[in-house]
């Protein structure tokens, strides 16, 4: 039952790199990852490559498959044509360390800014009470196995490293969300989530839920309804009504993240992730290659991990938001000419 | 290599916590509140330590489903499910604490699932008398290292990611520090810190199918051994019973226990349920001996003996084992684990919805319709370093232990939802320790430079040995070895040619090198440097499996197959020295009257 499988995977680091081909043995009922692996062991043995669960818990192994991001664990190799080749390229939004490594950094610091659960008290003895009904929708977002897919698959930052500073992400905003869905926590952060964390650069084309391994519905469940509430901020009484269990008593604040040395240490380097230029080229080198749509980079630092987008959700991503339209929807979406978009886009969802 | 050896980047603390999964956390946000300077050093990245696969829960005698439940009983349940060779006091604590720790978590953020009277709901699981785990559907881990983490981060502890520890670094007697590479670049670094404590979790890659990721190389426990620290109960591995076995890919991955919680139940090829025949004597009182009891437990466990598919890990493992060697076995060589049949799929995806999505999406099995196949897995090390129950402290000053790395709270077998609970008790008590170790010191030691050349150069030796083995090799025999030879069927000679091996596996180990691009990110390299901890570990459990000449628990003799109630007055205990392990016996520590008093009724 075992076949080869021809296999292309993108070797290099911050300072290029190219697609090397491979045949790996590959046995029935084997994943992207038990074929890297085999690599790993009998042909590449610095191939680098993060895992750990092997299960699609631990939200390691992301990388984009033909162009898809993936866990490379929950990607069975029969999803696949036999004769079709398997291409793996690190995640595209953050930068190269090695082969399909890449520096996440980015959304450890992101992480940093959120202030946390702010519990009304102690809980010695255990005296919280809270009914499963009410828990159950912040238990959406705690499924989060933070593999980062969401984060390198939104149209905000993928291409564009210049809103990282000023955009948290799908990743943080069920973070927010759940946390503003928390029966008991009592602090307020839906207006530093709009200012400081980019959530109106969302424009909601629900690109990361489609990605996401775990099946959060992040955009319906967690930013449209985060949007609202910030709305909600703004333009108390109420918005659409939907204000369900919240505690009225929360207390504003802003972001948590002090303003020393970061306490998440890397290796030799600041603590912000660097831009990605080596990855910046790449755009424009697979726009020939593969012909991809709606790939417009202008750098040319080839070769470098291929922005190839050849279907599902990153195709969207392509055409539903071109640089060209990005620049000029993002000051649009505040939260107030937010408005629009948000009936928009709760219509959509309801209609699904 | 011509790269240099001397190690510009140094780092001083405290506190080092070598670790990020839910014992490292725990302790080094109780180092932080005491005061310490602390760091948390882990292989990968913030979040994704096994902690983090833990599927069915924490246990704490929290009452909240059976008020009936406090912590004698957990205490109790235990001590049996150890087989009575737990360090009782660790147990003690062990169950009079954890209901406070998993408080706190909810505290922190924590959302477990709820009983209708809004509190933290509990879940029945092997050995435990009453319904004890709290959980979040089966995603604990997850549940558990999101909240420490966000803890951690919280309190701006500093956490250096993808950083491994090779050596401990010693002055004198004491410890002095800690020596490390960043995975990333390959470059070296050193922390400087009076205390350190061990955080590393377990063993497992030794074994060929296991649950374990490729962080189990037992670093902590070799290290503790190099620089001078004792471990114990070695020869107990603990084979969890329902690993994956089809596709061959998958095999190994764990199934959660709480599907035979849930009431899922085990069946050979003749759709028998077989666990019926394999009910030991020594808890034959507690255990239903036909299906109409056992059934009726689920609603009714006071006048209802619990099912035999729920006894401790160890009984069901050798059960498994025993009917697909008498070729009752599945088409894949494991056995039936059925739920469908037993509840609705509404249920079984509300309750087990991370099993549904893994049989789903990698066996192609729906396991609302069909039974899953299972066989047993390398799961856990019930061995570890010797500590002090109460500190935390091991053999050597300044050097902690918690967690999977410690030895000695969980006896022969650990039951299922006792490590969680661990990590969080004993996790906080080593933190505090070291703190305060740190805190009364009259001087700080110091780490020599001549320790940190040899740490260098003995993690760059791979790179000088051209045209040698693949490290990968040398991996995979030795788990083949430890796999068929030091299993979870033993036999005496089969031990003793298993330390043969390693023998022979060490030889090859230092002739392995290194190819490709140099140090950055280069798993071949990192490979070759965790055989040395993997080879030590390995002959550390075939010693003490060999030494221990009866069965019980997680280290069963088919040579000695009974329990020898001689042996269950000793721990066997390893050091290392000159390079050479020794072996010793060493006495029980002593039940204090009233806590024996708790084993003389019987249920
Ligand atoms: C699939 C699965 C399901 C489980 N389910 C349950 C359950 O439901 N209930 C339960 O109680 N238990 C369960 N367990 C067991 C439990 O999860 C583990 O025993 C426990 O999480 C171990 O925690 P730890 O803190 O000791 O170590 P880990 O969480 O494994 O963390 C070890 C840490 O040490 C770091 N480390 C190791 N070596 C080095 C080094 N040399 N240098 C730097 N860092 C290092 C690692 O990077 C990691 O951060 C399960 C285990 C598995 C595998």
């Amino acid at each position: 039952m075992s076949r080869d499988l021809s296999m292309r995977v993108w070797r290099g680091d911050a300072s290029g790199g190219d697609f090397a081909d491979y045949t790996v043995p590959v046995e029935e009922g084997e994943v992207v990852l038990d074929a890297i692996h085999r690599l790993q062991a009998e042909q590449a043995p610095d191939l680098a490559v993060r895992w750990n669960c092997k299960a699609g818990k631990c939200g390691s192994c992301s990388a984009e498959i033909n162009g898809k991001p993936r866990l490379m664990c929950m990607t069975r190799l029969s999803s696949y044509e036999e004769s079709e080749t398997i291409t793996v390229t690190p995640m595209r939004t953050f930068p190269v360390i090695r082969d399909l490594v890449t520096d996440v950094t980015f959304n450890y610091e992101k992480a940093r800014d959120v202030p946390a659960f702010a519990p009304p008290g102690s809980n010695a003895g255990g005296q919280f009470r809270m009914q499963q009904v009410d828990v159950e929708r912040s238990q959406e977002f705690r499924k989060c196995i933070e593999c980062y897919l969401c984060q390198n698959t939104c149209h905000v930052i993928r291409d564009h490293d210049e809103n990282k500073p000023a955009f948290a992400g799908p990743r943080f905003f069920i973070r927010y969300a759940e946390l503003d869905m928390h029966p008991l926590d009592t602090v307020d952060r839906r207006q530093m989530t709009q200012e400081h964390e980019g959530l109106g650069y969302c424009n909601i084309t629900k690109c990361c839920t489609e990605v996401c391994p775990e099946g959060i519905h992040i955009t319906d469940n967690g930013i449209i309804p985060m949007k609202e509430r910030v709305v909600d901020t703004k333009y108390d009484p109420v918005f659409l009504g939907l204000r369900i269990g919240r505690r009225k008593d929360r207390r504003p604040v802003g972001p948590a993240a002090g303003s020393g040395p970061s306490p998440i240490k890397r290796p030799g380097r600041g603590t912000s992730a660097q831009p990605a230029a080596a990855l910046a080229g790449a755009a424009s080198v697979t726009a020939t290659s593969t012909g991809s749509p709606g790939a417009t980079g202008t750098a040319t630092l080839a070769p470098a991990p291929p922005r190839s987008a050849p279907a599902g959700a990153i195709d969207k991503v392509a055409s539903a938001a071109s640089p060209d339209t990005l620049k000029t929807a993002l000051p649009a979406v505040g939260a107030a000419a937010g408005v629009g978009l948000l009936a928009w886009a709760i219509r959509r969802s309801r209609r699904k | 290599m011509a790269e240099p050896t001397n190690v510009s980047e140094q780092h001083d603390y405290d506190v080092v916590v070598v670790g990020a999964g839910g014992s490292g956390l725990r302790a080094a946000i109780a180092a932080h509140e005491a005061g310490a300077r602390t760091a948390i050093v882990c292989k990968s990245l913030l979040g994704k330590a096994h902690t983090v696969m833990a599927e069915g829960g924490i246990a704490a005698a929290m009452g909240n489903v059976w008020p009936e439940d406090n912590w004698q009983v957990h205490f109790r349940d235990t001590m049996r499910g150890g087989k009575m060779l737990n360090n009782w006091r660790m147990a003690q604590l062990h169950a009079q604490e954890a209901p406070e720790r998993v408080w706190e978590l909810e505290e922190w953020g924590a959302l477990f699932d709820r009983t209708d009277e809004g509190k933290i709901s509990q879940r029945d699981f092997g050995g435990h008398r009453y319904a004890r785990l709290a959980h979040v559907g089966d995603r604990t881990g997850l549940e558990m290292i999101r909240t420490l983490q966000q803890r951690a981060v919280d309190l701006g502890i500093d956490v250096f990611m993808e950083c491994t520890v090779t050596r401990l670094l010693l002055d004198g007697q004491r410890v002095a520090g800690a020596f490390g590479y960043w995975r990333e670049t390959g470059s070296f670094l050193t922390f400087r810190a009076p205390a350190v404590v061990l955080a590393t979790g377990g063993i497992g890659k030794s074994f060929q199918v296991t649950s374990n990721s490729w962080e189990y190389t037992g670093d902590g426990h070799a290290m503790a051994l190099w620089a001078g620290a004792s471990l114990l109960n070695m020869e107990f591995v603990q084979f969890h019973p329902t690993g994956m076995v089809w596709p061959p890919s998958v095999k190994g991955i764990l199934i959660t226990e709480s599907v035979r919680g849930e009431g899922g139940v085990l069946r050979n090829s003749e759709g028998k349920r077989f666990m019926f025949d394999y009910i030991p004597e020594f808890f034959k009182a507690e255990t239903a001996d036909n299906e109409q009891e056992a059934d009726a437990w689920y609603a009714d466990h006071k006048n209802n003996r619990r099912p035999p598919e729920l006894l401790p890990r160890d009984e069901v493992a050798r059960a498994i084992n025993s009917e697909i060697k008498a070729g009752r076995g599945s088409p894949h060589g494991g056995v039936f684990l059925d739920i469908a049949s037993r509840r609705s799929a509404a249920d079984i995806k509300r309750r087990l919805p991370s099993m549904y999505h893994q049989f789903k999406e990698l066996g192609d099995v729906d396991i609302t319709k069909e039974p899953m196949e299972v066989a047993p897995t390398c799961h856990y090390v019930m061995g570890g370093i010797e500590v002090d129950a109460d500190t935390q402290a091991a053999k050597v000053s300044g050097l902690y232990a918690a967690g999977e790395v410690s030895g000695g709270m969980h006896g022969s077998n650990r039951l299922g939802g006792n490590s969680l609970s661990d990590l969080l008790v004993f996790g906080k008590r080593a933190g505090e320790s070291a703190a305060s170790y740190v805190a009364g010191l009259p001087s700080r030691p110091a780490i020599s430079s001549r320790d940190v050349q040899a740490a260098t150069d003995e993690a760059l030796a791979p790179f000088s040995n051209p045209g040698g083995e693949n490290p990968y090799a040398v991996m995979k025999d030795l788990q083949e070895h430890m796999q068929s030879l030091v299993g979870i069927i033993r036999k005496g000679e089969e031990l003793e040619l298993a330390l043969k091996e390693i023998d022979r596996l060490k030889e090859r180990a230092q002739h392995v090198s290194v190819k490709g691009s140099g140090r950055s990110y280069n798993p071949g390299w990192h490979t070759a440097l965790d055989l040395r901890a993997m080879l030590t570990v390995s002959e550390c459990i075939a010693r003490a499996a060999l030494e221990r000449k009866e069965s019980r628990g997680g280290h069963t003799r088919d040579d000695y197959p009974q329990t020898d109630p001689d042996w269950g007055k000793v721990n066997l205990v390893l050091r290392e020295r000159r390079g050479v392990i020794e072996i010793a016996k060493q006495p029980l520590p002593v039940m204090p009257d009233d806590l024996k008093t708790l084993f003389e009724e019987t249920h």
